[in-house]
């Protein structure tokens, strides 16, 4: 988001509009106006109890969204996750029959996950294969190892001790368990992302992929290590998951990959990298649960209607800006644009990081 | 080709303009032994399926394997064309599944109607919505992953409201309709003959027309494209709307086949479909890849599923497969492209020299 030049009017002003400009402001007000909007169709919407259920609806999401925004950044992407949290969730089921301790099966399905990952991140890195074609392909293949592992059984024994720990609240508070995790995840990938030198790395390479090869980064393993932690993390999901409802199967977790990537896209996070932060995709989430949320409390309003609006937005969340600097362009002078899938690297106007 | 042939024997000392030939005819030879390599994967699994189990190879069996392949093989003939030009469709399975449910609709309520026009209609919504993708990535400049995960949702969201929980069952649809998906002409399923028709029609389209050119030349340099005076914009929102009105037909032909449809239709197709698109050799960052690849990864795609549950594998390896199949394509791909590339690298510094 471009801060106008402020030649006539104070600095105030333009850091006024600045700020206003911002994707996350936006994004807040859009989830301040849904919040509103959600307490007129229902009574029921702000209340701690719904708090609690939205949240823990999206917890596994939300925590795949952060380790997938850091990839989305660096102008990858990794649409293996949901399949990542099956094969953890089927590898946890199985050890567990197998008898062994949570406390020791949590580490290896992370592992597991890492392990994912790396296939991944060896796959784009090393052969140099585009991560949407490798990660398409490797959502087939983790969900299908998933099936291999443990087949269409379920594990439902886990001890209520950890179920517990995974579907209740903290210290008697509205605020889940999952949301915790999430909040110190959320803040560890911010610092990480943010405050740095990794993390700026992580924007270089994004914005200008062979600049920053040039400049001197290792861009290969830190792509690898954005593709580990990717896998790591929904592998943690995968864990998080199973407990929370105390399944653990193959089958968890479809389409999920698809609802990580709306919240990342939605959270301002550029799809061709080099843009973007971990605050706009938590309140991208908060804003995904809410109109979740409003829309299933909210009497005769089809719930289907969540799809409808979600969908949307995400499409509204590029176009908009889209067509604003498009009308400023017509003001004064036009510029070619970039369109496509991926643009041509070489085409690619470099995106300074807005950190 | 229009050199005579320079099949010399043991030639000393490459002259440039042989080298030239030769990096050309690498290049020919290439893709089309991407298509033959697929071929050749599909004969082996049969081969070797039938081996292990004769039922494998009788015409029945043969002919369910090309009837499960023939809708995704058209889905993937429109992603194929969107896919040259450097986008993607994964709107495609909500599509079908919107159009599956308008034709099952009016049909059970109009069991007269005329099929044809049934098909039209599929096509023209199905068309309609692909046609909203376009402009939104020509016109909106939003790339096409975003637009099209965002008509994923639209759209299925659209299926789920017309259904409102309701399903079409086959008790409801005229017989006419549910023959398209059984019945054979001249020994061949009518499903397959639209399949064919429609591989037949866009493969030569792609190779004959200016405008197929065209989508090869978008994606393999956008912006060199524009320069060259390619309607850019225009060609890419008919490769969306193409994209669209094959998903449309894949929906109406989906409701022949299976009878019963409610608003989860083709849920996840659009995996399947970009997977046999891949597979087939499409490159996903465009300009290269045919539609007969395609259709062939298609086929290939569904034989397995078929082949492994005859060999009575462990249904479960069927989904592990076919994602190691994807990426040993796109492997291989790769490496046929890093040859090719060195190839002709060789011939310009040869003629630069």
């Amino acid at each position: 988001v471009p801060a106008e030049t402020a030649t006539t009017k104070s600095a105030g002003m333009a850091g006024v509009r600045a700020l206003l400009g911002r994707w996350e402001v936006l994004v807040a007000a859009l989830f301040l106006l849904t919040c509103v909007v959600g307490q007129n169709l229902s009574g029921e919407f702000l209340t701690a109890d719904s708090f609690t259920t939205a949240s823990l609806d999206l917890s596994e999401v939300a925590l795949m969204a952060l380790a997938l925004a850091l990839v989305v950044v660096a102008a990858e992407i990794d649409l293996s996750v949901a399949s990542v949290l099956a094969l953890s969730s089927a590898v946890m089921a199985e050890l567990w029959n197998a008898g062994l301790p949570l406390e020791l099966i949590m580490p290896i399905c992370i592992a597991v996950g890492a392990l994912c990952g790396a296939v991944n991140g060896f796959l784009v890195t090393r052969l140099g294969l585009p991560s949407l074609a490798v990660t398409i392909g490797t959502l087939a293949l983790f969900r299908g190892l998933a099936y291999v592992v443990i087949g269409d059984e379920s594990v439902t024994d886990f001890p209520i001790a950890w179920t517990d720990r995974a579907f209740g609240n903290f210290g008697g508070t509205a605020i889940p368990n999952t949301m915790i995790l999430f909040a110190f995840l959320a803040i560890g990938f911010g610092v990480l992302l943010h405050a740095t030198p990794f993390g700026r790395s992580v924007f270089a390479i994004g914005a200008n992929e062979e600049a920053a090869r040039f400049s001197g980064l290792r861009v290969k393993r830190i792509k690898m290590w954005l593709f580990v932690m990717s896998g790591a993390v929904a592998a943690l999901a995968g864990v998080v998951i199973s407990l929370r409802n105390s399944t653990a199967a193959a089958n968890v977790g479809q389409g999920f990959e698809l609802v990580a990537v709306a919240a990342v896209v939605l959270g301002g996070i550029s799809i061709f990298g080099g843009k973007g932060s971990i605050l706009g995709v938590v309140l991208a989430l908060g804003l995904l649960g809410a109109i979740q949320k409003s829309l299933t409390l909210a009497e005769g309003i089809s719930s289907y209607w969540v799809q409808i609006v979600i969908g949307t937005l995400l499409i509204g969340s590029v176009l908009g800006p889209n067509l604003v600097r498009r009308a400023r362009e017509t003001r004064g002078g036009s510029k070619p644009s970039r369109r496509g899938l991926w643009p041509s690297r070489r085409a690619a106007t470099p995106n300074a990081p807005q950190h | 080709m229009s050199a005579p042939a320079t099949v010399s024997p043991s030639a000393p000392a490459p002259a440039p303009p042989r080298s030239g030939e030769r990096a050309r005819k690498a290049t020919e030879l290439a893709f089309r032994v991407r298509e033959l390599g697929i071929v050749l994967a599909l004969g082996l699994l049969i081969l070797v399926t039938g081996i292990l189990e004769p039922r494998f190879v009788g015409a029945g069996s043969l002919r369910d394997l090309a009837l499960n392949a023939s809708i995704i093989a058209i889905l993937a003939v429109g992603q194929t064309l969107v896919i040259l030009t450097r986008n993607i469709d994964i709107s495609v399975g909500s599509i079908l599944g919107l159009t599956a449910f308008m034709a099952g609709s009016l049909l059970s309520n109009n069991p007269d109607l005329p099929i044809p026009l049934v098909m039209v209609l599929g096509m023209g919504l199905g068309g309609a919505c692909g046609l909203l993708n376009g402009v939104l990535v020509t016109y909106g400049k939003v790339p096409a992953l975003v637009v099209t995960l965002g008509t994923l949702y639209i759209f299925r969201g659209l299926a789920f409201l017309w259904t409102d929980g309701r399903q079409v069952n086959a008790e409801t649809l005229p017989d006419r309709f549910l023959n398209l998906g059984t019945e054979s002409l001249f020994g061949i399923p009518i499903l397959v003959l639209f399949a064919l028709v429609v591989v037949l029609v866009v493969g030569q389209y792609l190779r004959d027309m200016r405008s197929g050119r065209e989508l090869y030349a978008i994606g393999s340099n956008p912006e060199a494209a524009r320069l060259a005076g390619v309607r850019s914009d225009r060609r890419v929102n008919t490769a969306f709307l193409v994209s669209g009105a094959l998903a449309g037909l894949g929906g109406v032909l989906f409701t022949a086949r299976f009878g019963t449809v409610d608003a989860t239709a083709g849920t996840g197709y659009e995996l399947t479909v970009v997977a046999a698109a891949v597979v087939g050799g499409v490159a996903v960052f465009g300009g290269s890849g045919s539609v007969y690849g395609a259709a062939l990864g298609a086929l290939l795609l569904g034989s397995i599923t078929s082949s492994l549950i005859v060999l009575k594998v462990d249904a479960f390896w069927q989904m592990a497969a076919i994602g190691g199949l994807l990426l040993l394509a796109i492997a291989i791909d790769r490496f046929v492209s890093l040859r090719l590339e060195a190839a002709l690298r060789q011939r310009s510094s040869r003629r630069a020299g």
